[in-house]
């Protein structure tokens, strides 16, 4: 009797790709959702945008490339990448910009590069990084988030002001600076960094701050994906300490001049960054070691531009910048091979020594 | 209570132990036709010394194992005539022909009646024996590691001899799913594995016995804790079931806490590993005095109708062995030879089992996948870098970036990865969410390498013997030229006594005849010297090739 032939393993696990993205949607949910709650319908309408048009592009890609566009599309890569770049836009944002964004995010920083696990920076954040420069006046018009349940725009409302510019109205009566961006403004024009916790309304009450829940939201889904092993613990948690260390450090040397810890951690995209983008598998450092240098690197930069630098927030440019250094971290960060006393790279001679 | 070391990685696939282990072991009986390979060992093949149309015995030898070479002998496993010696196809991953002594049995079984065919002489006081007794039976009944490296024990106890030994480590993790030979063995035969056990420590005295178990087998554990009882010296550990526990390296990692260094041998580290089966074929060898005729075979999988453990004769075709099980089911589409994890896929069930073979599994192809109902329309994706082929890995290596460095034909690289390290234990390839075959990319890899080092030796042969080559003409050139020179310079000489001599006149004739005996003295003792100088600068020229060709043979071993 024949028989098949084939290699070994013959055995496989259940884990798939897009098992794996699905769960990174579901830990997205919490901090979604508080989102919404707060700022309205523009959150939804930015994620379904953005949804769509990367679906539509990616598949066009695909196609374009010759690749089986069913199978790739069921992946779900695209999904993540658009809705992890809409959660950084801020809400009521024209569709043409989170076209662009989708754009840059999808055709330019993915596809470009080889598609799904080629691209050596993140997609959401390359589309981010591409709008923030290009359009830095719309990136940073968060409007105000509204009393839970008192949307100040309607379904419709909001339909009409995302497809139509002319119906937007004055943006300064409905928006507000990022807490990041108030505290950055009031630092640079010379006020003391209580000074400008007391001025705010909004600030004052550290807790009653729609960014931090809106955080602690993100941290969930992201504990979630810890508990799921979908993601390691390793960037997280050098990035989170990181940032915590800098700004402790920091504030304790001169509480007038540099943001509290709780400012750090809480009330920018610090966690969604830890948890969801900086843990992006493709672009990260993959060594065990290389993983917390990673995350470390990240958590300096974030700390070192949202302090020293010209952008209210900095988790996208630090990412990005740690990218680049991946291929080198990954090299010389290579663990102890059982057998081994030491975890450096063998020579070259130690080609020969099987035989 | 023993301490218990942790491994890195590992992995929990399903272990399908108890479809084979519900009956006892069967005897596979005599099949009308023995297929015996010449290649069931690591090392060089054995010789045949019997030949077509003999009658053989069972336990007669009839292939040697070479002289000087890692090698062993291969007996008859049953009586009968032998029908052919030629070229079959093997047990092999490549499905590849090796030279076999066809048998056709004549169902006697009979055992010849004199030590050169048959039984050899009982030694039931193994303890008291000569060891030299002792390493010479385990070297004659052809005994090898029966857990599947198949390495010759006389050579790794000779090396274990030669060590101090501190630990002997019984290896009966069987972490492999599907495969319960080693199980059912120590279930059945616990008194007999514990007689091997103490062979083993008369020849090597070790320190301590530690048989290491998986804890999924208590029966296993139960029974040979009871056998060891009132063995002094011998400890039963039971392990934490985690594949590739049975890996001898992660066992004496499991069990003692010692990594051996790499590209050494665990007896340079004081520790010694035998396989259950193997420690079983040393007790038969010495007490019994019977040569590894037979082995414990799992027949198993979803292809046969009764899954069993059977006491097979080596040479039995696989589809034998699935008779003895029922015959097969509508699902037998595979059939692999060992586990799921690291056995391999054979073609045809006319192919003969080997010492090698713990287990013939029959399998659907669908169902090798039942731990994910959707695998079949789940295609190779994209490595998207999540690591957890890291994770998973024991040996701590970096699957996803020796995978990358191997797509870009960077091999450079996949060897800084320390990829030869790599024990392709499929761990890496079984969590893959891509499900990328991350293993066959490490195989190609390998195999690439050696093809790369294979030309680059034979390019620096090439290259010493153009050199040597253009030395060698140089030297014959100089030589040539000094000969020559003195050849003139004599001649010159010659004349000027000639012209010496007939300005003098007759006058000094005996003067003219010293002089003339004394140039030719000197010419004789300058060619001496060229002559000498040339051997010289052959002599270490050849040295120089002689080394060479003794650094590629060792190099080739």
């Amino acid at each position: 009797m024949q028989f098949k032939t084939d290699t070994s393993p013959f055995f496989f696990s259940t884990s798939n790709v897009n098992t794996l993205m699905l769960q990174v949607l579901l830990a997205l949910m919490p901090g979604t959702l508080v989102m919404m709650y707060f700022f309205g319908w523009g959150v939804l309408f930015n994620i379904v945008l953005a949804i769509v048009f990367a679906v539509t592009l990616e598949a066009i890609a695909l196609y374009l490339r010759k690749r089986p566009v069913i199978t790739f599309l069921g992946d779900f890569s695209a999904i993540v990448t658009a809705w992890l770049l809409a959660l950084t836009l801020p809400p009521l944002m024209p569709w043409w910009i989170v076209f662009i964004g989708v754009f840059f995010a999808i055709i330019i920083a993915k596809h470009l590069y080889g598609g799904l696990g080629y691209n050596p920076f993140n997609p959401a954040m390359v589309g981010f990084a591409v709008l923030i420069i290009s359009f830095p006046f719309e990136m940073t018009q968060w409007i105000q988030p509204q009393s839970p349940g008192h949307q100040l725009y309607g379904f419709i409302d909001s339909l009409k002001m995302v497809l139509n510019a002319a119906n937007t109205p004055d943006w300064d009566a409905i928006t507000m600076a990022t807490p990041l961006d108030e505290v950055k403004t009031g630092l640079r024009s010379g006020q003391h960094y209580e000074q400008i916790i007391k001025q705010s309304p909004y600030l004052q009450n550290e807790l009653q701050n729609t960014w931090l829940y809106s955080s602690l939201a993100f941290l969930l889904g992201g504990l979630w994906l810890l508990y799921k092993k979908v993601i390691d613990w390793r960037i997280p948690v050098a990035l989170l300490t990181t940032l915590a260390g800098m700004s402790f450090m920091f504030h304790l040397y001169d509480s007038d001049q540099y943001g509290s810890t709780l400012l750090h951690l809480f009330s920018g995209a610090a966690m969604l960054g830890a948890f969801f983008i900086a843990t992006d598998p493709v672009s990260a450092s993959t060594t065990p070691l290389g993983k917390l240098f990673y995350g470390a690197s990240i958590g300096f930069f974030i700390y070192v531009i949202r302090t020293w630098g010209n952008y209210p927030d900095a988790v996208a440019f630090s990412v990005l910048i740690m990218n680049m250094a991946v291929p080198m971290i990954d090299y010389y960060t290579q663990p102890r091979v059982l057998g081994y006393k030491s975890a450096l790279v063998p020579k070259k001679e130690s080609r020969n020594t099987k035989q | 209570m023993r301490k218990i070391w942790p491994i890195h990685g590992g992995v929990h696939p399903p272990f399908h132990k108890t479809e084979s282990t519900s009956r006892s072991i069967g005897d596979a009986g005599i099949p009308p036709q023995l297929i015996v390979s010449m290649h069931q060992h690591a090392g060089a093949p054995a010789e045949p010394i019997v030949h077509p149309g003999d009658y053989v015995y069972k336990g007669q030898i009839i292939a040697q194992a070479l002289k000087n070479r890692i090698s062993a002998n291969i007996h008859a496993p049953s009586s009968g005539i032998v029908a052919a010696i030629e070229e079959r196809t093997l047990p092999h991953p490549s499905n590849l022909a090796g030279e076999c002594i066809v048998i056709d049995t004549d169902h006697k079984d009979e055992w010849g009646k004199t030590a050169e065919t048959g039984k050899l002489e009982a030694i039931p006081d193994y303890k008291n024996a000569e060891p030299d007794l002792l390493m010479e039976r385990i070297q004659q009944t052809g005994i090898v590691g029966l857990g599947g490296a198949v390495f010759p024990t006389a050579v790794k106890m000779a090396g274990a001899r030669q060590n101090p030994i501190k630990t002997f480590i019984i290896n009966g993790a069987e972490c492999e799913p599907y495969i319960t030979c080693d199980d059912m063995l120590m279930r059945e035969r616990s008194a007999e594995i514990v007689k091997g056990i103490q062979i083993v420590q008369h020849l090597v005295k070790p320190d301590e016995c530690l048989i290491g178990i998986e804890d999924n087998k208590p029966e296993a554990i139960k029974t040979m804790s009871e056998a060891c009882k009132n063995v002094p010296g011998i400890e039963v550990v039971a392990i934490p079931t985690i594949y590739p526990s049975g890996d001898i390296k992660q066992l004496i990692k499991i069990l003692t806490g010692i990594e051996i260094p790499a590209g050494t041998r665990s007896v340079n580290s004081g520790i010694l590993g035998q396989n259950i089966g193997t420690v079983y074929s040393i007790y038969q060898a010495v007490v019994e005095g019977k040569p590894v005729v037979s082995r414990i075979t799992t027949v198993t999988g979803n292809g046969v109708q009764h899954p069993r453990n059977f006491e097979a004769l080596i040479g039995s075709p696989f589809a034998w062995l699935a008779e003895q099980a029922g015959g097969y089911t509508k699902m037998a589409e595979r059939l692999i030879m060992g586990g799921p994890m690291m056995g391999f896929a054979l073609k045809d069930d006319a192919i003969p089992i080997v010492k090698a073979t713990n287990c013939a599994l029959f399998i659907s192809s669908t169902s090798l996948h039942e731990s994910n109902s959707s695998y079949s329309d789940q295609p190779t994706m994209p490595c998207i870098r999540c690591s957890k082929c890291m994770d998973a890995c024991p040996v701590n290596l970096l699957p996803q970036q020796m995978y990358w460095h191997i797509r870009a034909k960077d091999m450079e690289k996949a060897q800084a990865h320390h990829l030869k390290d790599c024990i392709e234990c499929g761990c890496c390839s079984y969590v893959c969410p891509s499900h990328i075959p991350l293993v066959d990319y490490y195989r190609f890899a390998k195999a690439e390498i050696r093809d790369q080092q294979e030309a680059q030796k034979k390019a620096d042969l090439a290259r010493e013997r153009h050199e040597f080559l253009l030395y060698r003409k140089e030297r014959e050139k100089r030589e040539r030229e000094a000969k020559r020179a003195a050849h003139k310079a004599a001649l010159q000489k010659k004349k000027e006594a000639a012209a010496r001599a007939k300005a003098q006149g007759q006058t000094t004739n005996t003067d003219k005849s010293d002089d003339d005996k004394a140039d030719a003295i000197k010419a004789a003792v300058a060619r001496a010297q060229a002559k000498k100088l040339a051997r010289q600068q052959q002599n270490s020229a050849d040295k120089h090739s002689t080394s060479d060709q003794t650094s590629t043979e060792t190099a080739k071993e």
